[in-house]
This record gives structure tokens, sequence and C-alpha cells, in this order.
């Protein structure tokens, strides 16, 4: 297996974080994984990506031009991203915000309306980047869930436990929206 | 052991405090920071020192203290910020003194941006400062190896009493990756010639200045000969897919992982090309680039740079066989589809 | 051997040897009550001294005990380096108006503002000497230097730097004091300066700089007695002797 994810949004829409979980959960796995971020003034309100590598061998380059799955958190990843999708590959969209729809046929896509339901459900649009990447996970299955649940368990600051229970609801929610795309 | 994920920069400072780094003096720049974020938790928690200084010089030269007095020190940096540490590591060759330094690099020249890059390398491997002298430099690819070469800078400071440098591009300082953290065994050598009080022994000077040309002749001559002792016995590189390679990428740090995929891409499609990655750039592993010529039909270099480390390959190939280079400016990262485009050129050009 | 008492005499933490000091130059007298200081606090064996660049550059064959140089304006960086791992020395800077009222600002502002426990001797002879007399931050308005042929002009120049005032501002200082050695009395009460400064670091107190208003006949272009009457006509106004920062706990030192 070798899977390089993009995850890119607004500062603040947690797609570092989402990222860092995803590597979590694969070094959970016992393989070889690499997370590396877009770095620098930027970071602060601007655009907010980072490249998950997860695969069976050493990693070579940590930095791809043609990513296997990309999650767009917001318009600008959107376009710059889904030209670059590999053939086959998976765009997953926060359609909340990204409201293009996806033009390329020669990918897999799903959309999903994440800051409106995280808004709805939790009170809290920062829940988003849980639900795009449980459906990430389901679609690509380049880890598990329970992977990326066990990641979360041992990764998420002690403040911030009281999140636990809501982040892992919507990684099942996410999860299960993309088992339900899959079947209709 | 089991892996823990860490950004490289953590790891650096991780690693150097397993090694028995006493002294810890920097200023933040990105992408460095976070190193010296690290450093400034963990090191008065082991009741070592921490000063984040007024000043990258400010920072250089508290660590030729903490040298001097004979103990582990190091600052880190980024490339504005070791352009100001030159003077100190100059001070350090001169006086000869070991220190670490980690050099965390960002496009250049100026201010330019916090982007990585690798255009520090004729600075960081030609002395940078003023006089005769070199710093031995150890160029990580992969987190694992920013850990080991920490280790090692250390040792080989102590070995040659002599400033050793972690050049690293700003990805190096940000990527996360697993790594396991080696359990040092912290064994600095005496140090008699460290300023501690004199009891029991004649007073220690250490100093750089020596008025007449005599003496400051002898004294060149001495650090010469280490230079070349450094030279013969501390080349190190690593290979990648060179059986049978015709071309021959020679590529450092990042560039030389991003050269790997593409290289593995290129083999599958039956391309000859194999990678040569330097780990020290000072001593530069030239013996090992001198034997390739025997096999390589072409060498490609590929720098976050405008072609600096293409000097020391032409040196070492000496013209007997083309040198083509690839550089990439201002912060940007080349892509494995790049360089299998480049590789496909160079293959038509000399090897159909 | 008739028997006797020996009342004067080398103090053991200077060799015994010739200096390069100008004839008249102030630095051997004060290299002198260092080691008469360090002497009788009994701290030699664990004393480290940061030599200058400057005419103070080869101190460290005048001082007999452990020494380093340091670059141009940074001996309060090294000093703090090596205090900070090895805070068991004594740890001291000797430095001309040059290296620490100019190149080396940062570091002495800073290195006071931490509360660095490391003691400096500041010498001030307002010019810079080894290079041949050019002006320094504390050449005094109207001098002339090989740099202001026609006399510091403050308009162009600025206005020389007082070191002792400026450094009594910082927190981090406990002990700043301006004294000289033109006269038998000012040597004395330099002295007791100098072992204030000292005896500030053993207790731990932080950071100790004494100012010595020195003199440079040859830079200057005068005899040695024109030169100390120079100073005490023209430097002293300037740079008014006295005790700048003296904290509750140095003056309560024994």
């Amino acid at each position: 297996m070798f899977e390089q994810i993009i995850i890119s949004g607004f500062g603040g829409q947690g797609a570092l974080f989402a990222g860092q979980l995803l590597t979590y959960a694969g070094l959970e796995e016992d393989r070889e994984v690499a997370w590396l971020p877009s770095y620098g003034p930027e970071m602060r309100g601007g655009t907010a990506r980072c490249t998950v590598t997860v695969s069976d061998e050493p990693i070579g380059s940590p930095i791809t031009d043609t990513p296997s799955a990309v999650i767009a958190l917001n318009p600008p990843s959107l376009e710059m991203f889904e030209p670059r999708v590999l053939p086959g590959g998976l765009l997953i969209v926060n359609s909340s915000i990204a409201k293009e729809e996806v033009k390329r046929k020669d990918i897999r896509s799903l959309r999903i309306p994440a800051t409106d339901m995280a808004r709805d459900e939790f009170a809290n649009e920062r829940m988003a980047n849980m639900i795009l990447l449980g459906a990430l996970v389901s679609m690509t299955r380049v880890v598990t869930l329970d992977s990326v649940m066990t990641a979360l368990q041992k990764n998420l600051p002690q403040r911030r436990h009281h999140l636990l229970e809501p982040n892992r609801i919507a990684l099942q929610k996410g999860w299960d929206i993309a088992q339900q795309a899959s079947k209709d | 052991m089991a892996k823990v994920l860490m950004k490289g920069n953590e790891a650096i400072a991780e690693a150097a405090i397993r090694a028995g780094c006493d002294g810890y003096f920097g200023y933040p720049i990105t992408p460095q920071t976070e190193l010296l974020e690290y450093m400034s938790r963990r090191m008065p928690e082991l009741g070592r020192a921490f000063v984040q200084g007024e000043s990258e010089i400010a920072s250089i030269n508290m660590v030729l203290g903490a040298a001097a007095a004979g103990k582990r020190a190091m600052t880190s940096s980024s490339s504005p910020g070791v352009s100001l540490k030159q003077e100190g590591i100059s001070f350090l060759a001169g006086n000869e003194l070991p220190a670490v330094i980690v050099n965390i690099m960002r496009g250049g020249p100026g201010l330019g941006n916090v982007q990585p890059s690798q255009s520090d390398y004729f600075q960081a491997t030609k002395g940078g400062g003023h006089g005769d002298y070199f710093p031995i430099v150890l160029a990580p690819s992969t987190v694992q190896e920013a850990i080991d070469f920490t280790i090692l800078a250390f040792e080989l400071a102590d070995k040659y009493r002599n400033p050793a440098m972690i050049l690293g591009d700003g990805s190096i300082g940000q990527i996360m990756e697993p790594v396991e953290l080696p359990e040092v065994e912290s064994k600095p050598p005496d140090k008699p010639w460290a300023v501690t009080g004199c009891k029991g022994r004649e007073k220690n000077i250490i100093r750089s200045l020596y008025l007449l040309a005599g003496p400051l002749e002898a004294r060149n001559v001495i650090l010469q000969k280490k230079y070349r002792e450094i030279e013969a016995n501390e080349q190190r590189h690593a290979e990648f897919m060179l059986e049978g390679a015709e071309m021959v990428i020679v590529a450092y740090g990042t560039t030389g992982r991003v050269a790997q995929t593409a290289i593995t891409r290129a083999r599958d499609e039956g391309m000859p090309v194999g990678l040569f990655r330097p780990i020290t750039l000072y001593p530069y592993p030239k013996d090992a680039i001198s034997s390739l010529v025997e096999q390589a039909r072409v060498f490609l270099v590929l720098e976050m740079s405008a072609g600096q480390m293409l000097e020391d390959v032409e040196l070492a190939v000496k013209g007997t066989v083309p040198v083509e280079f690839q550089g990439w400016l201002g912060g940007r990262v080349p892509t494995p589809s790049e360089v299998t485009q480049t590789i496909k050129e160079i293959r038509t050009k000399y090897l159909k | 051997m008739p028997e006797g008492e020996v009342v004067f005499a080398r103090p053991a933490a200077l060799e015994d040897t010739p200096t390069h000091y100008c004839p008249g130059c102030t630095h051997g007298i004060i290299h002198r009550l260092i080691g008469e200081v360090i002497d009788e606090l009994g701290i030699r064996e664990i004393t480290v001294g940061i030599a200058p660049v400057g005419c103070a550059v080869l101190a460290y064959h005048y001082f007999n005990f452990d020494t380093v140089e340091a670059a141009h304006g940074r001996a309060p960086a090294v000093a703090t380096g090596i205090k900070r791992v090895s805070p068991e020395n004594v740890v001291f800077t000797y430095q001309g108006d040059g290296d620490l009222a100019a190149i080396g600002t940062a570091e002495i502002v800073h290195a006071a503002n931490r509360g660095e426990n490391i003691t400096v001797v500041f010498v001030n002879n307002a010019v810079f000497g080894m290079t041949g007399g050019q002006m320094a931050p504390t050449t005094l308005p109207g001098q002339v230097t090989t740099s202001t042929p026609t006399g510091r002009d403050v308009k162009v120049d600025g206005y020389p730097v007082k070191v002792a005032e400026i450094l009594a501002q910082t927190t981090g200082a406990a002990y700043i004091a301006r004294r000289t050695v033109t006269q038998p009395k000012y040597v004395r009460s330099c002295k007791k300066a100098i072992k204030t400064a000292f005896k500030t670091q053993l207790a731990g107190l932080g950071f100790a700089l004494v100012e010595v208003l020195s003199t440079c006949s040859t830079n200057w272009g005068m005899s040695p007695m024109e030169a100390l009457r120079w100073l005490d006509e023209n430097m002293i106004p300037y740079y008014p002797l006295g005790d700048y920062k003296v904290i509750d706990e140095v003056k309560a030192l024994p």
C-alpha cells in the first residue's frame, strides 16, 4: 500500500490535526508514515494543509504533486487540488463552504456539508474535519477506523479530553455517510 | 523499541539531550523554532542550561563559552540567523572548540522566505566565516537521520575539537515521522584544555589570536592537518539502486528523498538510474563519487539551490563524465514527477 | 638571611611578565587590582577570565588563571555560556569601551538585564586604543581622535555613551559603579569596588560592573602625567565617579 493524502483548508479548520491523527493511526498499524505540514506565516488565518503518506515500504518523497486522496475543506483547496488527484483517486469536499461541483470524472468524489453538520449536530463547526476524515478512512481503508479511534484516545491532549466523545461520533458519522453513499 | 512520531525539530532537540548536551543557546526563527521551544521545556527539567539569547550572535558566543568550559553545547537557527552565527563559528574553529550548530535552511538571499531550501550549502561547507576552516556538516534526509546525525555530530565535534553542523532544509524540521530514540551512552572525552579553573594544573588559555605570522602559520598547519584527517576518515554517503546505474543522481536531504521516489518510478520503466546521497557535506564524499565514474555515463545533480553542491560533484568527477544539474529556487521543493521528467530528458540526451 | 615579613609582592593571580602596555597606561594598575582582589578572595583556582578584543586582548598572558578570548564585544555572551554550565566557577570579563560600549552593547545590556551572575571590569579610556586612536562611543565632545580629526562633533557623531548610568537602569543589575585610578585615593576606592563586584558574584547576587576611567597617553598624544590630569579635568566631569546601583543585598555584603 502507498497512499499520499492531502488535507487542506483555512487555518483553524483542523486540517493539520486531522492529518496528524491519520498519521498516528498509520503508526498504530506499524506502517511507514510521514506528516508534512505547510508552515509559515500562512498558518495563521491563511491556508493550512498537510501531506500524509502511509506506506508499507520506507517512504521516499514525503511531497507529492499527485495525491491519491484529498480532503478539500475550502474553495481554494478544491480549486488547487482537484486537478492533481491521481486518476482513480479520491476527492472529498466540504460542500458547506466549497460549493463548486467536482468536474473530474476519472476520480471518485464525495461532497459532504461537513461544516453545516458539525454546527447543527455538535454545535461546533470544528468537528467538520473529523466527519470528513471518517469518510476518507471509509472510502480508502488506508487505516481502520479503530486505529483512528485509538490514535485519538492516545494523542488528544488531556485538556481536550472532553472532546473525545464528540470526535468519535463525528468520525463515525463521516464513515457512515461514506458507507451510505457507496450503496446509493 | 516502540516508535514514536516526532517532528524533525523536536527530534533533533531530544537527540541532543540524549547525547548529553549541557547547554542550549538560541534565538527564535522559522522554521526551526520548535527546537528552541522543546529545549526551553526540557533542559531546565534536567538541570541543564537553556538561554534564549538576545541575538544569534550572542547565542553562538554563549555556545562558545559553554564549549570552552568543556561542556557539550548547541545552538540552532535558520539561514539568516546562521549568517549571524558565522563570526562565532569561525572563533569556535580557530579556538578548536567542539559544538553543534543546527541550520534548518529557508529560502534566501536576504530575508527570503520560510520555505525549505538548500541554498546555504556553500556557507556551511566552505567555512562560512573568515579564515581557513571547515565545520563538519551532516545532512539528514529523514527525522530518524536527524536524530542519529545529531548524536554523531556531538561525537565528531568532540573527537576533532571542531564545530559540527546539522544542515537540513525546512521540511526536515517540520516533517513528522516515526522514529526510534536511542539510549545514548554519553561519554564525552576528557577535555584537559577546558577552562574549569586552574586548580592543580597550569592555567588554560583558549584563544585564536597569534599576532606574528610564524605562530599563526604553525597554528593553521595544525588545523589543516586535522581537516585532512577528517577528510580521510569521515566521508559518509548512502546509496539507492546504484547497481547497474548508468545515470547517477546526486542529491542530499529532502531532495534525495524526492529523487528516490522518482528513481523507483524510472527503474519500473527500465531506466538504469540510481541515487548517490551525500550524508557528510563536509567532508564531501568525493572518493566514493570518483569511483563511480567508471560506471556512470552521466551524473545528475539535484538541489534546492542554483547549483552549489554541483561544484563538489564536478570536482570529484574531474571532467571525465558529463555532470547535469537541475535546481529549485526560492523555497520551492521538487516533486517526484518533475524529477522523473528530468531523468527522461537526461536519458534521451546521454543514454540512447 | 635576615628575617623579614613580606609586605608587598606580586599577586599570585598575575604572571611574572612585562606587559605590552604603553608607558603611562592604566591597564597595568587595573590588572594588578584584579589580581589582588582574586588573591584576597582566594578564588584564583576557580576563576575564568574573558579577554576582549582591544588593547587588553593579551590579558591572558598577564593573568595567572584560566582565560578565554572572546570576539569583539561578545565577552558577556561567552561569560554567560561558561557561568550557566559551570556555576561553580567565578567568571569575569575585562572589556574596553569599543568592545563593550560600541559593538558589544547588545551583549552587555542583556547580560545585565538577565542579572547574569558575572563580573565585568569595563575600562573606559575614551578612545579605540589598539587600532590607533579612533573615536570610541565614549570619546568626549570635541575630543580629537584619528577619526574625528577636528574633534568629536556631536551633531555628526552623537554623544558619549554613559555606560554605568545606562546599565544602572537595568532591573537585573546588582552592582554598578564608576571609578578611576589616576590618584592613590582613587586606586584604593577602585579596588574596593572591584572586590565588591566579585563578592556580588560569589554571593550569587547577579550582574556586577565596575567602569574604570582610564588613560591612553599614546593615543591622546600626551605624557603620562598630562594624561592623568586630562582625565581628572575632562572625563570625571562628564563621567562622574560613584555608585550607580547597589542593591540592598550587595550593601549588606560583609
